[in-house]
């Protein structure tokens, strides 16, 4: 056990003696949560858009300030004709156009009023949501300022459950939590684990009495507790600058989280008792670890979009269930009664790479 | 203390070593010495339990180094060639990393290291990257040490430390083995052999011959001559070509010269004059371990 302690001490000297490493544990999480939270968002804040009034009634001018109020666009001009918006758009200063036709008020009345929309579609993504927005402010404009002359409109009402904000923050939390720990548990164990063994070191490690567990144990422990702290860290910085909820059990969240941290340092080991360098494992880590994470885990692209032999792959990813797990505990709120198959499925997996780990394991040098 | 018995072993292709025997004796200073590519660290590595021979057994302290390898791992100091401590580390930290990975500490054992921990002391607390050559080999040394083997093991420990230390350093193994301590130890220096109390000549896997150092010197019965002056590449050339010759190598400044049995050093004299070429001096000299190894290698 006093050996264990030393091992274990010694590991957090490494970690905080080498910039590299601190840089990779201290760094990386703020950096990736800000770059997600803020910079890579799928939100509108503030569009340009230009406005064609052929009308110039109370109603369309009305309509134009709904539409400007909202938040989520910018008047960028107001055009005259059509040529003008051609213009605009080829010059790339607005990428949605809105054309109200002559005559708006009367038209409405006799419910024949056409609002044609020109979206910029050079980012069929953005062109959507923009006029998905638009769309959706006009028919409450509709509804409340001329909904007396509409007595035939149906009136779609949609709640967005769990997130009714849409706040992509709420999405991306946990998958940065997932990356996080993947990183820093998988990555940081394996080029620590092989390091010994390119400076000769494990050489010295392996002709002592020390056990293989001892080794390993003391290797991983320390990325343990400290992946452990930066799960947590995501976490408040979460729910403290990106106000997500946690609706779910604390406890239960921490543990999946320990869970999950387990299945990655296993997977860390699997990799450096296979890998003889630190290049090698690092490599194996970013390419076999970080992409599937991050493409196959349907932390960015949905599961059930992908064509079947990717989701059958997605299936034999650990981040993929945690991701599922960290969802159904911070934004649905469910417990265990619900994530007991994902858990098992985490805890299955850990237990075939530790084993697979352990059993690696040389204690010899060829 | 150590017996390595008809041990062969393989790379793929490459033959490391084949049937080796060695005895090495309790309280022996034992030395190991061949170039590089020899199979040293090959024989080094199988008595330490870190690879496992292709044929034969070895003999620890009387255990069997593949099944007792708990039994080594626990009672052998082990200093591999490249220097294995942790650079991030301080001196301190090192020593107290090994002891305790040994079971004991480095106050209980310190009497085993002090002399050598006395030249560390002042360093301390730098870190063991930031320290010279000379004294990292001390402190991997001391780390070897901490937890009071049976037998300690060293791979090339003066290899890239410069002559001062390396003296030292043989110095302090003088200074353990008064003590009792069997030492192995490896090295390409073919100068340090009189270091030792009883040495092997290994070449291409192969033992050329196992005895006391002025016991190799003894069985050297040929006229040894050295030229020295200026020479050139094509002086050894010519020499190597001479029938009187047996074996001729740059010997530090000078080149030697092994005679076969029969002739003498006029004939020689006589043929360099020939061929024109200056030199200093030929004169008789007193043969080294290093004339014996060539001399063993060509006529192997």
């Amino acid at each position: 056990m006093k050996q264990l302690i030393t091992f274990i001490l010694k590991e957090f000297r490494h970690i905080f003696r080498d910039v590299r490493t601190l840089v990779i544990l201290f760094g990386m999480p703020v950096v990736q949560v800000t770059l997600f939270g803020y910079a890579i968002t799928n939100e509108v804040k503030d569009a340009d858009i230009v406005v064609l009034d052929k009308s110039h009634d109370y109603l369309s001018t009305r309509l134009t300030n709904k539409i400007t109020s909202s938040g989520y666009f910018y008047l960028k001009d107001k055009a005259a004709t059509v040529k003008e918006v051609d213009k605009l758009f080829r010059e790339d200063a607005v990428k949605l156009a809105i054309i109200i036709p002559e005559h708006f008020a009367e038209r409405v009345q006799e419910k024949d009023a056409h609002i044609q929309l020109l979206a910029d579609a050079s980012d069929p993504n953005q062109a959507n949501i923009l006029v998905n927005y638009t769309n959706g402010i006009i028919n409450k404009f509709m509804f409340e300022e001329a909904g007396v002359g509409l007595p035939y409109a149906i009136n779609t009402e949609v709640e967005m459950t769990y997130n009714p904000t849409l706040e992509g923050v709420f999405l991306f939390v946990p998958g940065v939590i997932t990356i996080i720990l993947m990183l820093v548990s998988a990555l940081l164990t394996s080029i620590a684990i092989t390091r010994e063994k390119e400076l000769g070191t494990m050489e010295i490690l392996l002709v002592s009495p020390l056990k293989p567990i001892q080794i390993i144990l003391g290797k991983v422990i320390p990325y343990m507790l400290l992946s452990f702290m930066n799960a947590m860290f995501i976490l408040l910085m979460g729910v403290f600058i990106f106000h997500m909820p946690i609706n779910g059990s604390i406890p239960l969240l921490l543990g999946e989280s320990l869970l999950f941290i387990i299945t990655a340092l296993s997977l860390g080991i699997l990799i450096s008792t296979k890998a003889a360098s630190q290049q090698v494992a690092m490599m194996v880590s970013l390419f076999a670890l970080m992409l599937p994470t991050i493409l196959l885990s349907g932390f960015i692209f949905p599961i059930s979009s992908m064509p079947w032999p990717l989701q059958w792959l997605s299936m034999i990813m650990p981040p993929k269930y945690f991701i599922i797990i960290l969802k159904g505990i911070m934004l649905q709120g469910v417990g265990l009664a619900v994530l007991w198959k994902e858990t098992l499925v985490l805890t299955g997996m850990t237990l075939v790479f530790l084993a697979a780990g352990i059993k690696n394991f040389k204690i010899r040098l060829a | 203390m150590i017996e390595f018995s008809n041990i062969s072993k393989s790379y793929g292709s490459v033959q490391a070593v084949e049937h080796i025997n060695l005895k090495v004796e309790k309280g022996e200073l034992f030395g190991l010495i061949g170039p590089d590519g020899a199979g040293k660290t090959t024989l080094i590595r199988m008595l330490t339990t870190l690879l496992l021979a292709d044929e034969g057994n070895v003999l620890f302290s009387g255990k069997d180094v593949v099944k007792d390898y708990l039994y080594v791992r626990n009672n052998v100091g082990y200093m591999p060639g490249t220097f294995s401590l942790y650079q991030d580390l301080s001196v301190e930290e090192n020593l107290n990393f090994f002891a305790t990975a040994f079971g004991t500490t480095v106050k209980a054992n310190y009497h085993l290291i002090e002399p050598i921990y006395v030249q560390l002391e002042p360093f301390k607390k730098r870190r063991a990257g930031a320290l010279s050559g000379g004294m990292k080999q001390k402190l991997a040394l001391c780390c070897a040490l901490i937890h009071k083997p049976e037998i300690l093991v060293l791979d090339e420990p003066t290899t890239g430390v410069d002559a001062v230390s390396r003296k030292e350093f043989w110095e302090m193994l003088q200074g353990l083995k008064a003590e009792g301590l069997t030492i192995f130890v490896s090295t390409p220096y073919m100068d340090e052999a009189t270091m030792c109390d009883r040495i092997a000549l290994i070449q291409d896997g192969h033992i050329l011959d196992t005895d006391t150092p002025t016991g190799i010197v003894a069985k050297f019965n040929y006229t040894l001559l050295a030229l020295t002056g200026k020479y050139k590449q094509e002086t050894i050339e010519l020499l190597r070509s001479m029938e009187q010759v047996k074996n001729a190598f740059p010997f530090g400044d000078s080149i030697h010269i092994t005679l076969r049995n029969g002739y003498s050093v006029k004939e020689i004299e006589g043929l360099l004059q020939k061929n024109s070429v200056a030199y200093e001096k030929l004169e008789p000299a007193k043969p080294v371990i290093e004339d014996c190894f060539m001399d063993l290698m060509t006529s192997h």
